[in-house]
């Protein structure tokens, strides 16, 4: 039924790990990349050397592509080094996929990893540091803009508008902690109630602490190849069929902050796999807030703006339950947050979720076409957004 | 009441470069400057040389109205001494990210009028912000700009 779906049936996701880590006090940043890689290369059933194109992010520590293809002694005939945010990887996979279907190269690595969690940075909250430079953080550093209280706007506002309330934002979080339970590396495995979000401490209006994602260290990689090569290994093939990007923010100061750059990305997505949010039988959507994933399942289409409330509650997203199950590791609200980053872990449970291998618990029957939304930097300022739709073939 | 919630929050000096410290400077006098373009007229924030819609180089400082309306807001509470971040809608047209201060915190709304307040920097130095005005007669758009003459 799917077969000839969208124009980018170029590239397949053949391999995925995510590093089981949660902390990692005694691991280098690199050193989880590394392993993370491994873990993607034996899921593929693939070798060191047959990897000929490398993608990192910001996470990469020291100079991106130079450090870690030297630090893991890769010579590879094509790299990208974008850098996003959280959103990178998502990225990686589509730049990976026209880079193979551009002859550039022909099994792609993705990595990903951090360890905020050890090295104590509470990122949400922590005192941003500036940079004179950098044309706009001078002009909300000294206000004490931070990734809490900048999320905490884009909800003011979206309550203000459309009526949304902290009940119907607490339902996201309970969603992700009826996925969380059945994930024995999840950091919070507690279902909780939309009275225990509330009951939870305001972190920045309106949004409480359990609004918030966890902070965790961890990672986790991505192997994209070309269909030949995706033919001749043993795991089951998920086809990249469609990708979206795009920059939002705060447009010359007409400031919106009830839309996300997934308004421009997810619509590209669709477009170029040529199918319409109703097809798709499961999302990962960033998540390192509620208010987050609300704004982009409205931008992404699978409701109405301004209907995100009372479409994500009463369980609407708990997989078995609802109409569109969600994140159903957990996400970053309660399984992991690596490298404060969440593109990749996004990624790769829909990959589970399309082989058939996500918890029995919470795998989605028949699970043929999946989408993974990520956004990077801060939706109360400027952040990158990217639609990845993905079909098992 | 809570009025001094903006000035006992340690605030860091802006990192200003060659392209904004004409704006820092006019803003340690207590002076907000807002930059408009002289070939479209629109005034854009944040204020750069380069006018962001048409791309004109043709733009200069103006004097700012001081006045503007809460376009949303979020009361930072897990800190030492809370305080909000909000963004204003000036009435210039361009909407800043900023601070609401000199008021209590939880009678804040979206929609209020506010007009202008400068909080001190930490090592010189002052920030625009705002505070609520409670008055209903607020009008909408100033002849004059009489914050700042």
């Amino acid at each position: 039924m799917n077969s000839g779906r969208g124009s980018n049936g170029s590239a397949c996701i053949v391999g995925a790990f995510e590093h089981p880590t949660r902390k990692a006090p005694d691991k280098s940043v690199a050193q989880l990349h590394a392993e993370s890689a491994a873990g993607a290369l034996a899921d593929a059933g693939l070798q060191h050397s047959d990897i000929d194109g490398y993608f990192c992010g910001g996470d990469a520590p020291g100079l991106g592509p130079i450090s870690m293809l030297d630090y893991l002694n890769l010579r590879v005939r094509y790299f990208d080094a974008t850098e996003l945010g959280g959103a990178s990887y998502l990225v990686h996979v589509a730049h990976a996929a026209e880079a193979i279907a551009a002859g550039k190269c022909s099994v792609a690595l993705i990595t990903c990893a951090g360890r905020p969690r050890s090295e104590g940075v509470a990122v949400g909250t922590k005192p941003a540091v500036g940079n004179p430079a950098q044309p706009d953080r001078q002009w909300e550093i000294p206000y004490g803009a931070i990734l809490a209280n900048m999320y905490g706007m884009c909800a003011a506002r979206h309550m203000h508008e459309f009526g949304t309330t902290s009940e119907q934002l607490a339902w996201i979080k309970v969603a992700a902690s009826h996925h969380a339970q059945h994930n024995p590396l999840a950091m919070l495995r507690e279902v909780v109630t939309v009275e225990d979000v509330l009951a939870s401490p305001m972190i920045a209006d309106p949004l409480h602490r359990l609004d918030c994602c966890v902070i965790s260290d961890g990672g986790g990689a991505l192997i994209v190849a070309r269909p030949e090569i995706a033919r001749t290994l043993k795991r089951p093939r998920v086809k990249v069929i469609g990708t979206g990007e795009a920059v939002k923010g705060q447009m010359g100061g007409m400031v919106d902050l009830t839309y996300s750059g997934a308004a421009w990305s997810g619509p590209r997505a669709f477009a170029q796999a040529g199918v319409v949010p109703a097809d798709i039988k499961y999302v990962s959507i960033y998540d390192s807030f509620t208010i987050t994933v609300l704004l982009q399942l409205e931008d992404l289409g699978f409701c109405a703006k301004g209907k995100g409330g009372s479409f994500v509650a009463d369980g609407n997203l708990i997989s078995g339950v609802g109409k569109l199950p969600f994140n159903t590791d957990g996400g970053g609200l309660c399984n992991n947050h690596p490298a404060n980053r969440g593109g990749m872990t996004k990624i790769i449970e829909a990959v589970r979720q399309l082989r058939g291998e996500a918890h029995p618990a919470v795998q989605v029957p028949n699970c043929d076409l999946a989408l993974a939304q990520g956004t990077g930097g801060s939706l109360g300022t400027r952040h990158g957004s990217a639609t990845l739709i993905m079909e098992r073939e | 009441m809570n009025t001094a919630q903006g000035a006992s929050r340690k605030i860091p000096r802006p990192e200003m470069n060659p392209e904004t410290q004409p704006f820092w400077d006019a803003a340690a006098l207590g002076k907000l400057l807002v930059r408009r373009c002289l070939d479209c007229g629109k005034v854009h924030w944040y204020p750069r040389s380069r006018c962001p819609f048409c791309f004109s180089g043709n733009t200069e400082w103006q004097p700012g109205s001081g006045r503007g309306t809460i376009y949303t807001f979020s009361i930072m509470r897990r800190v030492p001494v809370p305080y909000a971040v909000a963004y204003v809608t000036l009435e210039e047209g361009p909407t800043m990210l900023t601070n609401i201060v000199d008021c209590e915190l939880d009678r804040i709304r979206i929609g209020q009028a506010v007009e202008l307040r400068f909080i001190p920097c930490e090592g010189g130095g002052a920030l625009p912000a705002f505070t609520p005005v409670f008055a209903t007669d607020f009008p909408s758009v100033a002849a004059t700009p009489t914050a700042h003459p």
